[in-house]
């Protein structure tokens, strides 16, 4: 707010001398004023607003109003009204069903294995140690690849015949593994590539977290006689509160909007065995040319993203994001 | 005063916003505006699938000629990925621009483009010369008494078998019989060679399977009628899926075929060029594959129909194939088609040809084929009684789609012979 207030009042002192005005108007200065102000306010505002609206909001609206079409994506607008039909369609489509079953399972394991497994790296490259700025820099190296690299490169490794992990595993004499083509194996391995992918962005959050934490704050701790573990449970892990509610955020937003990686990785299969909303979604609109009925996917997604984010904000960070954002209704300070 | 500033602001404001929208617009109306405009500037968007050697610089240069002998003509071509062009088609057909010259396979997916706008309908622009074409090749782009597109290509799906292989598992012959072909897995399983390579991540390869066996027991009039119907209800359809059941529980196939890609080095075809599967079915494209993913088998490479079932109301010379064929776009131009007309010329066709990458479709020119593995194709295919053309292009998409996605999970044994029927028939009757 302080930051625009220069701007504004530069643009209203600037324009036509008072006693210029005729003494016949003499509420017209403050109305021309305040008008005068908004147009500034809208002029300024004009640009992102136009971007938002043409990139973000026009697209949700457009999926919200072909998904009551059935439409095949032809032509310039959808004709066939069906109403909910699409979406009562969805809740008897197996796959779609499937497709929350197995992000749910995603949403776990990262929340129980992978941001622990970012923390405890976060928390080993805090310490002081030989080459911590090259170890940092090659845990962050993987979130750098593109999504499709990354599968490219791990379809390559975990290949049945030619991978090199089953080349390892074979000479380990451990036999060989199918990995990506078992319709039992292939979450697991997929929730492998996504923890390798994606680790290193939370630590490098978690560090950051870590590295704002007053130095003061542990040394106390360990002068009133806590050892590692009670530094970590009693400083190190309520400061870092904040982090953590934003990782977790970031991991289940990103889950539901998993595609990418999957789609290059395994396609959804085998038997769309790790197939993921964004996978089904594509499948049926580009495949299949049902681009209402993807669109009703696509619909889903964004409601189930929507209501998480809102519903997380107000509950969860809401003792983060107090003060820092304006609240409806004029704020409870 | 005041007045009239907030007016010029305003107006500023709104001129620079149309500014920056008509700089955005203007360049699809330049394009068709030029045609309009004057004859010599021309601009043909051309869209293929031919994206790696030994096409692409064939095509390349005719454009090339082309360009040189119409100088008005200005062709950009856009070599694509298959995957690739399908997804950017789907894109463009929503803005209702496609491109003037595209890849289309012809039957349902086409009819869609067709009834949306996208595709022009070419019946009169090519009447002087549609008769240089097979009828055979041409009829998968005439629908309902209509031509929306040419053919460059046409072939059909078989057995590529690996005569080594086959010889070292004791089978002197290549299988003419479901039974015999049942017998020949067998014996290959008992001398330790995977016997059949298989795409599972790709799912259309396996898709050939269920096609051919209800080819060969429902018979071809079946499917056709099944489609039209919009029921694939039939007690023939889900013999043929029991029969695939029947194959597939042998394992026949290599290990993790589930995940398998079809043409990167652990694929399918990979597979089948490296020696390490003694068969694939695959289309007439099948060799080009192997020696670009994995190595040339040569003269060890074979090639034989789909096997015939016994009691079935099929011929075992009814052949399931496909090919390509180019669509016109709604706004092309009509030196589109005169440029159609330029590549698939007699003289053109038989460039092609050589490649050893396309089988003939203009009448004459299959004297041109000197690959000994396309001269396979072509010869079954000259004697076939009957022609199907690929599931998943003939049908509408979703049900093609569906086809697909169905054998996947008969094969993978996750879904029933009757359960794959009745979800075929859903999709179908949902369209």
């Amino acid at each position: 707010m302080k930051t625009t207030k220069g701007p504004e009042s530069a643009v209203t002192a600037s324009p036509v001398p008072r006693r210029l005005i005729p003494p016949t108007q003499p509420r017209a200065p403050k109305n021309q004023g305040k008008a005068r102000k908004r147009i500034t306010i809208i002029l300024f505002l004009l640009p992102g607003v136009i971007l938002f609206s043409l990139l973000v909001l026009a697209p949700i609206l457009l999926a919200m109003y072909s998904s009551v079409f059935k439409w095949n994506g032809f032509g310039l607008l959808p004709t066939n009204f069906v109403g909910l039909d699409n979406f009562t369609r969805l809740l008897d489509n197996e796959i779609f069903l499937g497709d929350l079953r197995r992000g749910a399972l995603l949403i776990v394991l990262s929340l129980v294995v992978q941001l622990p497994l970012s923390l405890a790296i976060a928390l080993l490259l805090n310490q002081k140690m030989r080459l911590r700025a090259v170890y940092r820099l090659l845990f962050f190296a993987p979130y750098v690849l593109s999504e499709v690299i990354a599968a490219v490169l791990f379809s390559m490794l975990l290949s049945p015949e030619r991978g090199l992990a089953n080349e390892v595993l074979g000479f380990l004499g451990l036999g060989s593994s199918s990995f990506l083509s078992e319709p039992d194996t292939v979450m697991f391995s997929l929730f492998v590539v996504i923890t390798w992918k994606y680790f290193g962005f939370y630590v490098i959050l978690y560090l950051a977290g870590r590295q704002s934490i007053p130095k003061e704050l542990t040394e106390a701790a360990q002068i009133d006689g806590c050892g590692p573990w009670h530094v970590f449970r009693y400083v190190t892990l309520p400061l870092l509160g904040p982090t953590i509610r934003i990782t977790i955020f970031l991991s289940v937003i990103g889950t539901i909007q998993l595609f990418d990686l999957v789609y290059v990785l395994t396609g959804g299969g085998p038997v769309h065995a790790s197939e993921t909303l964004g996978v089904t979604m594509y499948d049926i609109g580009f495949n299949r040319f049902q681009v209402g009925y993807a669109s009703a996917i696509s619909v889903v997604m964004f409601l189930l993203s929507l209501v998480f984010a809102i519903g997380y904000q107000r509950f969860v960070l809401k003792r983060d994001l107090d003060g820092a954002t304006t609240t409806m209704g004029g704020g409870r300070r | 005063m005041s007045l009239t500033r907030r007016a010029v602001v305003t107006a500023a404001a709104a001129a620079l916003l149309l500014a920056g929208c008509s700089t955005g617009g203007e360049e699809a109306p330049a394009t068709g505006g030029g045609s309009q405009a004057a004859q010599e500037k021309v601009v043909i968007d051309w869209w293929h699938i031919q994206n790696i050697e030994p096409m692409l610089p064939v095509w390349d240069a005719m454009a090339k000629e082309y360009m040189a002998a119409h100088p008005n003509v200005t062709i950009n071509i856009n070599p694509l990925e298959n995957e690739a062009f399908k997804a950017k088609m789907t894109t463009v057909a929503q803005s209702g621009e496609g491109p003037d010259i595209y890849q289309t396979w012809g039957g349902g997916v086409l009819q869609q483009q067709a009834d949306g706008g996208i595709a022009k309908d070419i019946t009169a622009d090519i009447a002087d010369w549609q008769g240089t074409f097979n009828p055979a090749a041409l009829a998968a782009y005439q629908l309902g008494g209509k031509t929306y597109g040419v053919p460059y290509d046409i072939g059909m799906v078989g057995f590529w078998y690996n005569k080594d292989l086959f010889k070292k598992a004791g089978i002197e012959q290549p299988p003419a019989t479901w039974t015999e072909f049942i017998d020949a897995v067998n014996k290959l399983k008992a001398a330790n060679i995977t016997p059949i390579a298989l795409a599972g991540k790709a799912k259309w390869p396996g898709h050939y399977y269920w096609t051919y066996l209800a080819m060969r027991i429902a018979g071809l009039p079946a499917l056709q009628e099944a489609a039209t119907a919009k029921s694939f209800e039939n007690p023939d359809f889900v013999a043929a899926g029991q029969k695939l059941k029947e194959l597939a529980d042998l394992k026949p196939f290599q290990n993790g075929f589930l995940g398998a890609p079809y043409d990167t080095p652990d694929g399918q075809a990979a597979a089948m060029g490296g020696g390490k599967a003694a068969m694939e079915l695959m289309g007439q494209w099948a060799p080009t594959v192997q020696k670009d993913t994995a190595g040339d088998l040569g003269e060890a490479l074979g090639f034989f129909p789909f096997p015939s079932v016994e009691g079935g109301k099929g011929a075992a010379t009814e052949a399931l194939g496909g090919g390509g064929g180019f669509a016109v776009g709604a706004d092309a131009p009509k030196e589109a088609t005169d440029f159609l007309k330029f590549i698939l010329s007699a003289e053109n066709a038989r460039k092609e040809i050589a490649t050893g990458s396309l089988l003939p479709v203009v009448k004459g020119t299959e004297d041109a084929v000197t690959d000994p593995r396309g001269k396979m194709v072509v010869d079954v295919l000259a004697k076939a009684t009957g022609f199907q053309l690929y599931l998943d292009q003939a049908y509408p998409p979703a049900v093609g789609a569906q086809v697909n996605d169905s054998v996947a999970e008969l094969i993978a044994g996750t879904k029933s012979p009757e359960e794959v029927v009745k979800a075929i028939t859903e999709t179908a009757q949902a369209e």
